[in-house]
């Protein structure tokens, strides 16, 4: 009687190893033959949002291949290292590109994707993914408004530092009609975005060995 | 085991007397799939990814087959093994089949269509909690054949799917006056064409994209589909009196 029991939980056992090990077998099998695919797609989908803020035809580098990874900066609201992406016509600077997270949102963090020309004009703002109400805040969404491209071409110096604000606080940024937290924090964010570019101008061009012997070193 | 069960229906098909008994056990199933025993409509069961995603015709299109493909994959295996599983353990290995598949089709949406999941995000592997496809494990497949449990799988996932879709419709168009917005995350750059600005120029009714709209909304396709059963009710008991009129008069 006792055998007959030990003999079912066995059995049983077995057959709820023997099911877990196909189920993980399929998961191994599924995940080995998508692997190359999915890693070409985030690629893929990384350069066509980078391409929309820097035209595919002012440089000539690989974009994802030229990257740079630069410490926590709480300027950029980021507790993990940012990466800066590197375009390059040849020999010459284009422009940067990288992502900025602003924690002024009306309902959690909006992150934004920022390229910023080498003169230190703004190539182009995106937001790449926020949780503001819809239909009021996220027009910030370029498929909703072209708000954010209102940023197109703007620097440090215009606007002047006082009118780098909604219109409601007196800037010359639209605001929406309901919504002013939201794009009043994305205009911050994207200031904020401009002013670490202009201290940190020379280093975000080096390549990653270069920046490490450079400037690592001296923060330890 | 599988390959002579196909058999024997493929057989049945090509056989002319048993082609009546061959429809009478299919086509119930599909009338409970799609309306009788509709995972939304009776059982009340997926609701959570219902709710949260059906705010445009898109996302409902691509969770709905998602969770179609998850719903045949886990009813096919499922009904495979019923014979070897013991009844103590079926549950925990309807689980871990369920989990397998839902982890895989997620692999394969990640890798193909990469915007799609990206929209999608948690939802995906939320499937695994959707009480529907377990439900079907355990009331359906676990006792049927492979066939009819891959048909069951099929039309159960296709009533889930069209009830999304509808709920979908409902919102994008009285959310945002679209119609298939986004339709290149799941066709492709080339199929931009899809979207229908149904008013143009409207402004768009908040509520119907937030989450109360997807309460409004299955409320209201709830009711249409009760006012429709009681009509076709109404309709059989109007036949019925007449027929013990007839009788009373025969006596």
């Amino acid at each position: 009687m006792k055998a007959g029991i030990l003999r079912n939980m066995m059995m049983s056992a077995v057959l709820l190893a023997i099911f877990s090990g196909l189920g993980t077998a399929l998961v191994i099998a599924t995940f080995e033959v998508t692997k190359e695919q999915i890693e070409a797609s985030e690629k893929a989908n990384l350069l066509k949002k980078l391409n929309n803020i820097i035209p595919s035809d002012s440089y000539n580098n690989n974009l994802l291949d030229n990257k740079l990874i630069v410490p926590v900066s709480a300027q950029l609201g980021k507790k993990e290292p940012t990466t800066i992406y590197q375009a390059w016509n040849d020999k010459t600077p284009v422009a940067v590109a990288f992502s900025v997270i602003s924690h002024d949102g009306y309902s959690g963090d909006i992150k934004l994707l920022i390229a910023i020309k080498a003169s230190g004009d703004i190539s182009g703002v995106r937001v790449i993914n926020h949780k503001e109400t819809p239909g009021l805040g996220d027009k910030i969404e370029q498929t909703k408004d072209d708000w954010i491209l209102s940023f197109n071409g703007k620097n440090l110096l215009i606007p002047s530092r006082q009118k780098w604000k909604v219109k409601k606080d007196g800037g010359v940024f639209d605001q929406f009609t309901g919504a002013t937290i939201t794009p009043r924090a994305v205009v911050t964010a994207v200031y904020k975005a401009l002013d670490y570019y202009k201290y940190n101008e020379k280093k975000l061009f080096l390549d990653q060995a270069e920046y490490d012997k450079q400037y690592k070193t001296t923060i330890q | 085991m599988a390959a002579t069960e196909t058999d024997i229906t493929i057989e049945d098909v090509n056989n002319e007397e048993t082609r009546s008994s061959f429809i009478e056990e299919y086509v119930p199933i599909a009338k409970d799939g799609l309306w009788n025993n509709n995972a939304v409509f009776a059982q009340m069961l997926g609701l959570c990814p219902l709710l949260a995603v059906s705010n445009t015709v898109i996302n409902a299109l691509g969770l709905g087959i998602a969770t179609m493909m998850v719903l045949i994959i886990s009813n096919m295996s499922v009904s495979l093994i019923r014979n070897i599983v013991r009844p103590e353990i079926r549950l925990p290995v309807f689980v871990v089949i369920i989990a397998s598949a839902v982890t895989a089709i997620e692999l394969v949406i990640h890798a193909w269509f990469h915007e799609l999941y990206l929209v999608l995000g948690i939802f995906i592997p939320l499937i695994v909690t959707n009480c529907a496809i377990i439900a079907r494990a355990e009331a359906f497949a676990s006792k049927n054949t492979l066939g009819k449990s891959f048909f069951d799988g099929f039309m159960m996932g296709l009533g889930f799917t069209l009830v999304l879709v509808a709920l979908g419709s409902l919102r994008e168009i009285i959310g945002m006056g679209t119609l298939f917005s986004n339709a290149h995350i799941m066709f492709g750059d080339g199929m931009q064409w899809l979207t229908i600005e149904v008013f143009p120029g409207y402004d768009g009714f908040l509520l119907a994209i937030l989450p109360p709209g997807a309460f409004i909304g299955l409320a209201f396709l709830l009711a249409a589909r009760n006012y429709i059963n009681k009509k076709q009710e109404n309709k059989k008991r109007e036949q019925k009196p007449q027929d013990l009129n007839l009788e009373a008069s025969a006596v």
